[in-house]
């Protein structure tokens, strides 16, 4: 007697996730949002514009938009709070607000997270696990600083600069507005702070825990608006710091615009990082390092590892292994836990990147891309790997900012590095390799602020961020990121 | 023709003594000492305003072979090793200080008292023994490593900008220069600087200096000419990396700040006027540097057989 038996079926196929959604509810969002401006959140003076939900594409909600005499008045409210109540208070002092800051971020991190996730269109599981609780770190991290500014190399008791401007993007919202904040703050500045207007809402349920905090009017104000605002601030007389995140072209505006000013600027700008396999490498964890460095955020990141260079003998087992592990990739709802790739932020970026796309097809490249589905309504781009590209290629050349990686091989270290450097850009750099003295000379040899090796995106305020070359100067976080806030009495 | 006074064999016969035999000064690029490639030269005078000597007068392309020969030095410069290259600091220093006497009767030509170049010229000599001692502490100084909340080994360390376009000051034809050089040199930058236009003989003299001084050729280049023609070719240079306004003209200080920034420079505006008596700091120093963060995974030791150490 024989049995029917059936193959059983592998363990990758026709399995599904059940959808597992974060209640858009926790957000708490509300219908119309008001710019923060000395203590209170106050109407601006300009017409409302709305941000939307990536995910949907569907509006999330109004702000009132800041106009210029916004801009005045609140940079008058810091300069007021940095003279009278923020420069004269000590340092324990301070540190204090800013420890309270980051117990509030702490305690507010659910809601923070899914707000997050719908204004942004970044999967929850990275809201969730890394921009929220990186950026309550940050403020606890700084907060110890601001009793200990004497121990940072810059003279015994280095001055604040005064009132510092600050433009923020639209990728790491609630993050790069920690990044920025919490330094100035430590530092004895004040500051008046701009989110990208595709997504505010983040900045000001900070402002909300901020002045919970009771964190005194005017020290931090929030400004709302395009990119007219931003240059209003960043070119306002009255602050003495400017500090902007990112493209290269407005950074290189801004540095034009303060030309003669005396104004002190750092800038963090865009990037077009190398990510290098050598054939040494454990390719698996290299396979995870480069998903992590290109789809991480959709590859909406300064720092992303947007150019794999692989040594041609791994070239075409990790060229499989990795279109393998990209098609397990799932895009969609940014609030499914289960999502990996989330929504592009904006149709004007998705617009950038399809362009972009093309024309790496249109110059001769091989365009693969994940035939993962895509939802119907939002902005979404599958993962996507160009490969048979050259140097010239604008694919290789400019910074994509998307979850588009593309691939070239080399033979040498030399060439890895000859490469690598091959850009304006100089802000990240992966390195897989198990030979730990070639890790280390090729961390020497790559001209990039930051390099990870054999690990790719990891972040930590005790570690200065920024870049070399035209991706901008100054550093975040670590010693480095405090002196970017405080005039040198060395 | 009146032979200047800093040519100290200069003085003219028919009083008897011997014909003197003055020196051409020419450029210092890639540590050889070219005439401008335009042929131009442009008279120096001295303190009484009287002919001193011709120096070369520059051109955009003595900036881009001067940059070129930068990159190259830059490269030299930056793999040499900290110890190595403070040894080479302080030997600029030694041969400075063994010409000092020379140096000074330049400095004197150029109008100042004996007692006052002689001092000026000792405190360039100590303002180089200071940055040959800097070499090796800026990574100890300035870096760190980073006590991140993960399994990782994180540092930050400083490296050179790469290539620095420096405008000399003026007012202070060695002491200003040596000051604004010497951090440039001893972050293991390499630099293009364009001497202040009447100080092209101490300038050069001084590079006299360098090149005898085991300092890599390229490492340091000497420009003389017209600051106003040079400055805005170092400030819209693609492989220039930083920029040193201190010696520029009030007048071209923000058109070469928003040149500068279309290639995103470094740009060194100093405030004020600058007291080069003063204790340097670590202001000129921390300018041209970059901070590199690297991280390495440390693993956990159960991977490696578990903890048994």
């Amino acid at each position: 007697m024989t049995t029917q038996t059936t193959e059983p079926a592998p363990l990758s196929a026709g399995w599904t996730y059940a959808p597992a959604p974060e209640s858009a509810a926790i957000a708490d969002v509300k219908d119309r949002y008001l710019p923060f401006v000395d203590g209170a959140f106050v109407e601006g003076r300009g017409d409302d514009f709305a941000t939307y939900n990536p995910g949907t594409a569907e509006t999330l909600a109004t702000v009132s938009q800041s106009t210029t005499d916004d801009v005045d008045t609140a940079v008058a409210a810091a300069r007021r709070a940095h003279d009278e109540v923020w420069g004269p208070m000590s340092g324990a002092e301070r540190g204090r607000y800013l420890f309270r800051i980051a117990r509030g971020l702490a305690e507010r991190a659910r809601e923070l997270a899914v707000l997050e996730c719908l204004d942004n269109g970044k999967p929850i599981r990275e809201t969730r696990d890394f921009d929220v609780p990186t950026a309550a770190q940050h403020f606890f991290y700084h907060a110890g600083w601001a009793d200990k500014l004497q121990h940072l190399g810059l003279g015994q008791a280095p001055r604040p600069l005064g009132v510092a401007a600050q433009v923020i993007p639209w990728n790491f919202p609630l993050l790069m507005a920690a990044w920025k904040i919490a330094p100035a703050l430590a530092a004895g500045n004040t500051v008046v702070i701009k989110p990208a207007e595709t997504t505010p809402l983040s900045v000001l349920v900070l402002a909300e825990v901020m002045a919970d905090a009771g964190l005194p009017p005017g020290v931090v104000n929030v400004v709302t608006g395009a990119g007219d605002i931003g240059s209003a601030l960043v070119n306002h007389a009255g602050v003495d710091k400017v500090a902007f995140t990112g493209s290269t072209a407005v950074g290189r505006e801004i540095q034009r615009s303060l030309a003669g000013t005396g104004r002190r600027l750092t800038l963090e700008l865009g990037g077009k990082g190398a990510n290098i396999v050598f054939d040494d490498a454990a390719l698996d964890q290299a396979v995870e390092g480069i998903v992590n460095g290109i789809f991480f955020n959709a590859g909406q990141v300064c720092c992303a590892g947007s150019r794999l260079l692989v040594q041609e003998p791994v070239a075409e087992e990790l060229l499989a292994k990795l279109e393998a592990r990209a098609q397990t990739l799932r895009i969609g709802d940014p609030l499914d836990k289960n999502t990996d790739v989330g929504a592009i932020n904006s149709p004007t970026q998705k617009a950038k990147i399809d362009e972009l796309v093309g024309s790496g097809a249109a110059e001769g490249a091989q365009v693969w891309r994940s035939s993962c589905p895509v939802p119907e309504r939002g902005w979404y781009v599958a993962p996507t790997i160009i490969t048979g590209t050259a140097g010239s290629m604008r694919v290789v050349r400019e910074e994509i900012f998307g979850p588009v990686l593309t691939v070239e091989t080399f033979r040498t270290p030399d060439e890895a590095v000859a490469k690598a450097n091959n850009t304006p850009y100089g802000l990240s750099a992966g390195v897989w390799t198990e030979k730990g003295s070639r890790a280390m000379a090729m961390a020497g040899a790559l001209k990039v602020g930051v390099v990870w090796d054999n690990t790719f995106n990891r972040f930590d305020p005790a570690a200065s961020f920024g870049g070399y070359g035209e991706s901008g100067f100054g550093r975040e976080g670590g010693r480095a990121g405090m002196a970017a806030y405080l005039e040198d009495a060395s | 023709m009146r032979i200047g006074k800093g040519t100290t064999t200069g003085s003219a016969n028919g009083d008897g003594s011997r014909l003197g035999v003055p020196k051409t000064y020419k450029l210092y690029v890639g540590g050889a000492f070219p005439r401008s490639e335009s042929g131009r030269t442009y008279a120096v005078r001295d303190a009484d305003g009287g002919f001193w000597a011709n120096a070369a007068l520059a051109s955009r392309k003595d900036v881009r072979d001067a940059v070129v020969a930068a990159r190259k030095g830059a490269k030299a410069w930056a793999r040499a090793t900290p110890y190595n290259r403070g040894q080479v600091v302080y030997r600029i220093a030694e041969m400075l200080d063994g010409r000092r006497s020379d140096v000074a009767d330049l400095l004197v030509t150029g109008g100042a008292t004996r007692d006052a170049a002689l001092a000026e010229v000792d405190a360039s000599v100590d303002r180089l023994v200071h940055h040959a001692g800097w070499t090796d502490k800026l990574a100890a100084v300035l870096g760190s490593t980073n006590p991140v909340s993960a399994p990782y080994f994180s540092y930050s360390a400083p490296e050179p900008t790469g290539v620095v376009g420096v405008l000399a000051p003026t007012g202070s034809p060695l002491l200003g220069l040596v000051s604004v050089l010497a951090p440039v040199l001893a972050t293991g930058n390499a630099s293009v600087v364009v001497a202040a236009q009447p100080d092209a003989c101490v300038a050069i003299a001084f590079a006299e200096v360098l090149a005898t001084s085991d300092v890599p050729g390229g490492v340091v280049n000497v420009l003389t000419g017209s600051v106003a023609e040079l400055a805005p070719v170092l400030a819209a240079h693609g492989d220039i990396d930083a920029l040193d306004l201190t010696g520029a003209p009030g007048e071209l200080r923000v058109e070469l700040e928003r040149t500068a920034a279309d290639t995103i420079k470094r740009v060194l505006v100093p405030r004020g006027e600058p007291d080069w008596t003063a204790e340097p700091g670590l202001a000129r120093l921390r300018a041209f540097l970059e901070i590199k963060t690297v991280w390495h995974p440390t693993g956990a030791l159960s991977l490696s057989g578990g903890g048994g150490y």
